[in-house]
């Protein structure tokens, strides 16, 4: 029940159990290290990034050329239309973002970042992948059951997504529901980790304020879970029921509410934006930070920021369901909450240029991506302020516009944000260099398609175009020329996107094969887990240089000192 | 330019930071926290069903009404439950070498209020509340059923606790541990007895 930390004092080593982790492939099963796990999770997101890639590209293919046979798929009927744009939905937030920016990186770095050799609840946190590989299984196995895979939204409302006569997957629509429940569940146990960590397990002298943003980020990011995934599971739990055992929660016929779901569906749904959204965040100023050499502008404001963000996130979840018949009056106080959170998210925007201001900049692959990240995630964040006025949403509300607006949203948090903490850690995590030429064309060939996939978008959406239609000629008021044109010129950007991925993979299997050694600090930054080695050891550190903090983590260009940068473990003697 | 090097405070013996609450606490705490907004949903849902009822009229008619008189029973052997292992709990915290048989007492009466519950949902299915018969009877057993779920497993908890208490294995934390689990599940139930029994 109660798993005791390893004791973290000097008196007890760790490396005498060092000898003890399980060998070969029993290592990826049962290691309780959160190094392997991190990896567990970051290569299992990556792995579901593909298929919802995949995804991404069938349906695509189908809106621009209707009715063709997609290349690796075959025709897409509408019933797989529906799915495959809901399981799109549905892997790219619960089993990429959320594993991969939360999950992989939180564990990756909290113990490293605050100077622990491991997590508080070593076999808690194996416990937390295992649950999290059985979810993906069954999404996985939801897909090719029976009558297909769940087609009702990601969002999942009743009464499509509870009676089978009406989604017609009786099987897919339960297996989905269960799928996302486990992997809620296994997010718990890894947030339980998470925030104990980072209370009880601090390097000495790592005071509150010494703590590096991300994973502060990471930590209020877990908070905000814990507190908003509770009434979507009881939805859950009656959801199940409604679909198998023939309750009628969300039946008016039986005195239920389908409206019901969408409030403790979005309770959760909102505050989960900001959620993948903080760690992405965090990422990156400590990126903007190390290759601009400056001290973060207003550490502790971002910090007051971050818990403000998630306070404020728990009171704008209705800017979902304006036009589902909610009350206007609770429409009003829903836009003014939703209009008033884009003011701390603007804050740290203010604040990451800031920290620009005046640094002497680095482009590496790394800074591009953490750039990238900030200027169009801000593109998400303003066309946001449409549509969280109750009365422009009635317009926008299910239109393209709604769907470029989160995809500049996400794909931000998603993937550029992953790609920027994967490139600035991977000589830590692999103990290798990554090509910057190679990193470089990635990024400019990601970077581009992707406005040219979505900016587009807006303007379909600005045109009245609906969602979730498979195939506009059938409509005759939706279906114009100059319409299809942008469809197809969407479509044909996704796939250079999708193409310029494999200059990444390329990439990755260069460095394993033949990229220079890594040295412990590459970048010349300050937080602790720059000063072991790269990858670190079982136990992070070596029992005797476990690290002591004299400073906070962003002490760049400090008038009086030779280098530019000051670690956080380095004794203050040996300056002047 | 020179001013900001001083500025950075100066800090001669770095010392580990004193833990405000141990591991295993915390991490149960945060689990409450969960389980609490869990129930939060369940009532939400209950309250807004309720609200919406036809002609305003709870329970819905035909159907059979909840024995309240009789639940008050189990909550008083759930409370005294509780109040027992308060007792047993700091006794322990406080330096007793064992309190095996108030952990004892503790999870048996435990055990009584889940029984007493399944007696009478018995007797409810034989009145013909299921879970179907009406959003009345599957908000009853959704939301009962989910809090007997988590008495049965904390019941195991318990058990666990005493036999390793018994063996003299059971360390200070982990009885905090299992105990803060066990006063969630006898907390909650009052609000649930409230809101859905009344």
């Amino acid at each position: 029940m109660v798993e005791p930390a390893v004791d973290l004092t000097h008196g007890h080593p760790h490396d005498d159990h060092a000898h003890h982790g399980p060998e070969g492939w029993k290592k990826y099963l049962w290691s309780t290290d959160h190094k392997v796990i991190a990896m567990q999770y970051m290569f299992t997101g990556m792995f579901m990034a593909l298929v919802g890639g995949f995804m991404a590209y069938v349906f695509r293919m189908q809106l621009a050329f209707p009715g063709i046979n997609v290349p690796g798929f075959g025709m897409v009927s509408m019933g797989e239309y529906n799915a495959l744009v809901t399981n799109h939905g549905t892997i790219m937030i619960f089993w990429v973002a959320m594993p991969v920016l939360l999950a992989a990186f939180g564990n990756f770095l909290i113990p490293l970042m605050v100077g622990a050799d491991d997590m508080v609840f070593p076999k808690i946190n194996r416990l937390s992948f295992q649950v999290f590989f059985v979810s993906t299984i069954v999404i996985l196995a939801s897909l090719v059951v029976e009558g297909g895979g769940f087609a009702g939204a990601w969002t999942a409302y009743p009464p499509l997504s509870a009676n089978e006569t009406y989604n017609l997957t009786p099987l897919g629509s339960t297996l989905w529901v269960i799928g996302v429940g486990l992997e809620f569940v296994a997010f718990l146990l890894g947030g339980i980790n998470f925030i104990t960590t980072l209370m009880n397990s601090r390097a000495p002298g790592m005071r509150a304020f010494d703590v590096p943003l991300v994973v502060w980020m990471i930590v209020v990011a877990s908070i905000l879970f814990m507190l908003s995934v509770g009434p979507l599971l009881a939805g859950a739990i009656m959801l199940i029921f409604d679909q198998t055992l023939g309750t009628g929660f969300f039946n008016p016929a039986t005195g239920g509410d389908p409206i019901l779901w969408q409030h403790l569906f979005w309770f959760f749904g909102h505050p989960e934006v900001y959620v993948v959204l903080l760690p992405a965040m965090g990422v990156v100023i400590e990126i903007i930070a190390t290759f601009s050499r400056k001290k973060v502008f207003g550490y502790r404001i971002v910090i007051f920021t971050v818990v403000a963000t998630g306070v404020l996130s728990f009171f704008v979840w209705a800017h979902h369901q304006f036009i589902a018949g909610i009350d206007p009056r609770m429409a009003n106080i829903f836009t003014i909450t939703t209009l008033l959170i884009s003011v701390p998210i603007a804050e740290l925007c203010f604040v990451y240029i800031a920290t620009l201001y005046g640094g002497s900049i680095r482009l590496t692959t790394p800074m591009l991506w953490a750039l990238a990240f900030v200027a169009e995630f801000l593109i998400g964040g303003v066309t946001g302020i449409f549509l969280g006025a109750a009365g422009a949403d009635i317009y926008f509300h299910d239109t393209y516009f709604v769907l470029a607006h989160f995809h500049y949203t996400f794909f931000p948090i998603a993937i550029i944000g992953t790609y920027a903490a994967f490139t600035y850690w991977f000589p830590k995590m692999f103990g290798k260099m990554m090509d910057e030429r190679l990193g470089k064309w990635h990024f400019w060939l990601t970077i581009i398609p992707f406005n040219m996939i979505f900016i587009p978008l807006f303007v379909l959406g600005m045109g009245g175009q609906h969602r979730r239609i498979s195939n506009y000629s059938g409509f005759s008021e939706l279906a114009r020329d100059g319409f299809q044109d942008i469809r197809v010129f969407a479509t044909i950007s996704l796939l250079i996107m999708l193409a310029a991925q494999f200059i990444f993979f390329y990439n990755c299997y260069k460095t394993w094969r033949s990229g220079p050694k890594a040295p412990r600090n590459p970048w010349k930054a300050n937080s602790l887990e720059w000063t072991t080695e790269s990858p670190p050891p079982h136990g992070n550190w070596h029992p005797d240089e476990m690290p002591v903090v004299y400073r906070g983590p962003y002490e760049f260009s400090v008038p009086d000192r030779i280098d530019d940068y000051w670690p956080q473990n380095e004794p203050p003697q040996r300056d002047s | 330019m020179t001013a900001r090097a001083s500025i950075i405070p100066f800090r001669p013996r770095p010392q580990r930071a004193e833990k405000l609450i141990s591991n295993g606490v915390l991490g149960m705490l945060l689990f409450v926290f969960v389980e609490v907004m869990l129930f939060a949903g369940f009532i939400s849902a209950f309250v807004i069903i309720k609200s919406r009822a036809v002609g305003s009229v709870w329970p819905p008619p035909n159907q059979p009404r909840l024995p309240f008189e009789e639940t008050a029973v189990n909550t008083s052997a759930l409370i005294a439950s509780g109040i027992v292992l308060l007792i047993a709990h700091r006794m322990y915290v406080r330096g007793k070498e064992s309190v095996a048989v108030l952990l004892a007492v503790a999870t048996l009466l435990g055990g009584a209020f889940v029984g007493l519950q399944g007696v009478e949902w018995l007797a409810l299915i034989r009145e013909g509340l299921t879970l179907t018969s009406s959003t009345y009877g599957a908000l009853f057993y959704t939301i009962i059923g989910a809090h007997a779920a988590h008495a049965v497993a904390a019941i195991c908890v318990l058990a666990w606790a005493w036999v390793r208490m018994t063996r003299g294995r059971l360390s200070r934390e982990a009885m905090s541990t299992v105990a803060l689990f066990w006063y969630f599940v006898v907390l909650v139930w009052p609000f649930l007895y409230f809101q859905v029994y009344l």
